[in-house]
């Protein structure tokens, strides 16, 4: 295992998870959790965990992003809080 | 408040910090986890059922109970997306927009206007209609198929491989999603319509929990595939092989028809008729 890599991905996983709950820009937030969903499929595989990694990637990171990115488009882009 | 809120949180975050000390070591052979039920299933499973992946011989076979319920779970969902936001409004919209295809104008037809006739030359088209866009469509008529053929893959092959009913059926069900993002919904719909969607996903669910309903009518437990022997004409240890491939097509078809149901009502407020 390489740990930089690691040390990088888990960063970053903090980062684009803040980022997904205090965006105020709802289609953002979808796209920062479908990165988020992306990374942790990363780190399920580097765990050895391969299926679910590949649960998480098609998914979260998918099928889910999807489903966000319809509801905002049928709802308000902006957040209020 | 919202400063209490974040003391909250900040401490509920930290006793969580402070539990993983307690954890086993990542990968500890000495884990309780690894030490009770673990060395069963990698010493006896490919014995046992003949699969040599074992996260599919445990998810489909020795925990084919939990899988079956997770499958239901997913098909509530779909359900429950059906009963919250699906509305049946029989009154037709006051403006319908049509294109002539061949000349490329757009009809506006108010209400009381004459509607045209079923024809080729004419489509119905959305409020919000971008023009006919040639790259993305050939490029998704294009994937389209490779993906489909993809996500059966990862279906049949979850014995050897990573993978098995849930990727695949949700694979199988953004190929058809991206169907409809790439054309639009009208033409999806006219494809795959919601009640082919709803009577696959409850099929889906009747395949899982029907395999399980016929090992216990021929004398075994519930889901015990081996008890399906008689009926395939193999020996015990391939039977429960088959029954796990028998089970993940059901996952498949559950999972695949209940997101693109899903996707069908979120993306048009629950009308089904103007989409993405």
């Amino acid at each position: 295992m390489i740990w930089p890599i690691e040390f990088i991905i888990l960063i970053m996983v903090v980062i684009t998870g803040i980022g997904a709950i205090t965006i105020r820009d709802l289609l953002g937030a979808a796209i920062l959790f479908g990165a988020y969903s992306f990374l942790m499929c990363l780190l399920w595989a580097i765990m050895g965990a391969v299926d679910v990694a590949f649960t998480e990637a098609s998914v979260g990171a998918g099928v889910s992003t999807v489903f966000f990115v319809a509801a905002v488009f049928r709802t308000r882009r902006r957040s209020r809080d | 408040m919202k400063r209490i809120g974040l003391i909250v949180v900040l401490l509920c975050g930290g006793l969580l910090v402070y539990g993983t000390i307690d954890f086993p070591g990542w990968g500890d052979p000495e884990a309780p986890a690894s030490r009770h039920v673990s060395p069963y299933y990698i010493e006896n499973s490919i014995r046992d059922t003949s699969v040599p992946n074992i996260v599919t011989a445990v998810l489909a076979d020795y925990r084919g109970y939990d899988t079956m319920f997770e499958t239901a779970v997913i098909f509530s969902a779909g359900i429950a997306c059906f009963f919250l936001l699906r509305v049946f409004s029989r009154k037709s919209p006051d403006v319908r927009l049509y294109r002539h295809v061949p000349t490329s104008l757009t009809i506006r037809i108010e209400k009381g206007g004459k509607l045209p006739e079923e024809s080729p030359d004419f489509e119905r088209i959305d409020d919000e209609w971008t023009p006919y866009d040639l790259i993305i469509k050939t490029t998704c008529r294009l994937v389209i198929p490779f993906i489909q053929l993809f996500a059966l893959y990862v279906i049949a092959h979850g014995h050897h491989s990573p993978g098995g009913g849930f990727q695949g059926g949700v694979i199988l069900g953004a190929s058809i999603i991206l169907y409809a993002v790439s054309h639009d919904l009208r033409a999806t719909i006219r494809r795959m319509s919601e009640r082919v969607s709803a009577l696959l996903a409850t099929t889906g669910i009747i395949i899982y929990a029907g395999t399980g309903l016929l090992c216990l009518v021929l004398g075994a437990n519930f889901l015990d595939y081996g008890a399906l022997a008689a009926v395939l004409g193999v020996d015990p240890v391939s039977a429960r092989s088959h029954g796990i491939l028998i089970v993940e097509i059901g996952v498949g078809l559950a999972v695949m028809s209940t997101m693109v149901w899903i996707y069908y009502i979120l993306s048009s407020v629950g009308r089904n008729d103007e989409g993405l």
